[in-house]
């Protein structure tokens, strides 16, 4: 796959402050792909800095294999999309879509053409002639998506797009950007703490955390094998169940040992294989974790008391208390436990992660 | 419905009454809002009285201000005063009235309050959205160049404005009212453009839009509140100045409040109070239109600054 933006050695500094240290980021030519992270983690500021908007104090952005570290924001061949829309208030919709056009010095009818063409992409057409005022949060945002489509550019930089909108209208919105980066096939960083936007739209996620891009990784792979507990514990919802424990080997058996008596053969973990001793976490998700007793004789069984029931509609989440915490259980349907029973619960070798206590990191 | 033949105890008609609570909440005029009420009375009296004693002598003949019932209506309403006031009266040697100081004022007024605000925004614009170089250092030396009493610059500047010849001039004159507006305007517009969203300049900015570009046609069109409280404050504050006015204005461009002075304490013969008060009302009829006309839009530009986007 081409490269079409490339970041390498990037440090930023706010004064005193190291707001990111050494970033290097590699993204392919049509490819989308979602910053993630907490608020404070830097992904703002990343976009930011590869819009050209703010400074940097060392290292190298590369779009569309110029060098355009020194370039202004203009000149980058990249369009941006801003949580707040960003619209100019006292402009129209058209103006407001062929304003960056006329600044560029483009003939009318070019301009005409290219206005008309995205404000049909985004159903706009008859809005044009209204104020910024005049239209709903998702007409504004459609709005500040034309904006950046008008500039016919290779990259399109979106900063939180949707966290300004409704439920609804965020849905609605999302599906209609994964749409047009499907008819555009345009290069796409897209910056959200949301964990949804980012898993349905990314062709590959990069979770960052105080600077530093933890995993960089096709959505499957951080969630079925997040490399650490932090982006373990960041997405999904609710959060991955960890149960603390220490490893006990035996010779050719291992054992997963953790409070309340909880113990497990964990001999079909190959990857632990001399690990023996050491303090580990065991992860699983909500959705793997099944109710019931267990015919299979691999499986990991387990019993506790069922605290609260949380029916979702679709599905239900059911929290058990069990080896010195709550669990989440989600089973598909309506519960059929209550808050008060015992009940037994298992769940497949082959969906466990386990993590060194001590530095978070997986090791299998 | 039961109505009791006994008569009903406080303790029945208050439960009654919290019973029958039902929709709006009925307003009670309190005491603290009659104490709240009569000292506003008291407070718009005693600032309205001088001006009503004013009107009143403005449009009485000399010889009824002689019985000096001040408060006392006109019997003979003349508005003989007014004319000679803004026509005939004498301020030295010339009698051409204060309309005179009315017309230098508004040459005056005009351009400094023009450049005062133009220099306001820039300065707050480049503040909020460039980074420029030393930034705050400068506007804290402007701030306190605000803070420093303007008696002391006097000397120095009425050096500085001869030296590059613009002392009595006008152009001297709108000179110094910029200087002097410049703290005050440009920390309006600073806190207005702080107020503003920081994206919306940098979508402009990939758009492609410089410096002027930017200042021109994205963020001048949306500072029609902060213009227009920063020209309420200029109007009042250029027309209601003394000193600035008699020290660099020259003799040729008084202003009307010099002006003023210069007829109200020439004594030659009898006060003419009745013109005195005249052109005191004239003189200060600029900055009081200037609220009324605007009142609404004054509140609407400080609330401007209260509310985000």
């Amino acid at each position: 796959m081409q490269t079409s933006v490339a970041i390498k050695d990037l440090a930023i500094e706010f004064g005193a402050v190291k707001v990111i240290e050494k970033l290097d980021l590699d993204v392919g030519r049509g490819e989308f792909v979602v910053l993630l992270g907490p608020s404070g983690c830097g992904k703002s500021t990343l976009l930011n800095a590869i819009a050209g908007l703010i400074d940097i104090v060392d290292g190298e952005v590369w779009i569309s294999d110029k060098n355009v570290t020194w370039s202004e924001p203009k000149d980058r061949g990249i369009g941006m999309v801003f949580q707040s829309y960003a619209l100019y208030p006292q402009m129209s919709v058209r103006q407001n879509l062929s304003f960056g056009l006329k600044v560029a010095g483009l003939p009318r009818d070019e301009t005409e053409k290219r206005v008309n063409k995205a404000a049909a992409m985004l159903q706009l057409d008859a809005l044009l002639h209204r104020k910024p005022s005049e239209l709903s949060g998702g007409q504004r945002q459609r709005v500040a998506i034309g904006r950046a489509l008008v500039r016919n550019v290779d990259v399109f930089l979106f900063d939180e797009p949707l966290s300004n909108l409704d439920a609804k209208l965020r849905n609605e919105l999302r599906v209609e950007i994964k749409r047009l980066h499907q008819e555009l096939g345009n290069t796409m960083i897209y910056v959200t703490h949301d964990q949804i936007e980012a898993l349905t739209l990314a062709d590959r996620i990069a979770v960052m955390r105080k600077g530093v891009i933890e995993q960089f990784s096709t959505p499957h792979e951080i969630y079925h094998r997040p490399a650490n507990t932090f982006i373990a514990g960041f997405i999904g919802s609710p959060t991955m169940n960890f149960i603390e424990g220490r490893l006990t080997e035996s010779g050719s058996a291992m054992t997963f040992a953790g409070d309340h008596g909880v113990s497990f053969d964990v001999s079909r973990h190959p990857e632990l294989a001399s690990s023996g001793g050491r303090d580990v976490i065991l992860g699983i998700r909500p959705e793997h974790m099944v109710l019931g007793e267990s015919t299979d004789p691999d499986a990991y069984k387990a019993k506790g008391k069922v605290s609260v029931v949380e029916p979702m509609g679709a599905d239900t989440v059911i929290w058990v208390d069990f080896a010195g915490g709550m669990r989440a259980i989600r089973m598909s349907g309506d519960p059929t436990v209550s808050a008060g029973d015992d009940v037994d619960f298992h769940f497949p070798p082959e969906r466990v992660g386990f993590f060194d206590q001590q530095s978070g990191v997986r090791i299998g | 419905m039961n109505v009791s033949v006994s008569a009903p105890n406080s303790a029945t008609i208050a439960a009654s009454a919290v019973q029958l609570a039902r929709g709006r909440k009925p307003h009670k005029l309190t005491a603290g809002r009659i104490g709240l009420y009569a000292f506003l009375i008291t407070a718009a009296i005693f600032f309205l009285l001088p001006a009503y004693v004013m009107l009143m002598t403005s449009l009485k003949p000399m010889d009824e201000i002689r019985d000096g019932a001040i408060f006392a209506f006109p019997r003979t309403l003349t508005f003989e005063a007014w004319w000679a006031a803004w026509s005939s009266a004498c301020t030295g040697l010339n009698c051409n009235g204060i309309s005179v100081g009315f017309w230098n004022s508004i040459k005056i007024l005009v351009p400094s309050v023009f450049f005062s605000i133009a220099a306001g925004a820039l300065n707050g614009y480049a503040m909020s959205f460039w980074r420029v170089k030393g930034a705050n250092l400068l506007f804290a030396a402007l701030l306190l160049g605000a803070f420093i009493p303007y008696q002391v610059f006097m000397y120095p500047l009425v050096i500085m404005s001869a030296q590059i010849g613009v002392y009595n001039s006008i152009a001297g004159i709108v000179i110094v009212h910029t200087i002097f507006g410049m703290p005050l305007m440009t920390l309006l517009f600073r806190n207005y453009y702080a107020g503003l969203p920081v994206e919306l300049f940098k979508a402009a900015r990939i758009d492609g839009a410089g410096f002027w570009r930017i200042f021109f046609w994205v963020m001048l069109p949306m500072s029609t509140p902060i213009i227009i409280v920063a020209v309420i404050l200029q109007v009042t504050g250029i027309w209601n100045d003394f000193m600035l006015g008699l020290i660099f204005a020259g003799r040729e461009n008084q202003p009307m409040t010099v002006q003023l002075n210069n007829i109200v304490n020439s004594v030659t013969g009898e006060r003419v109070y009745n013109l005195n008060m005249a052109a005191t009302i004239l003189t200060a009829a600029v900055p009081l239109l200037c609220y009324f006309l605007s009142g609404r839009w004054f509140v609407r530009g400080i609330a401007a600054g209260a509310i985000k986007g």
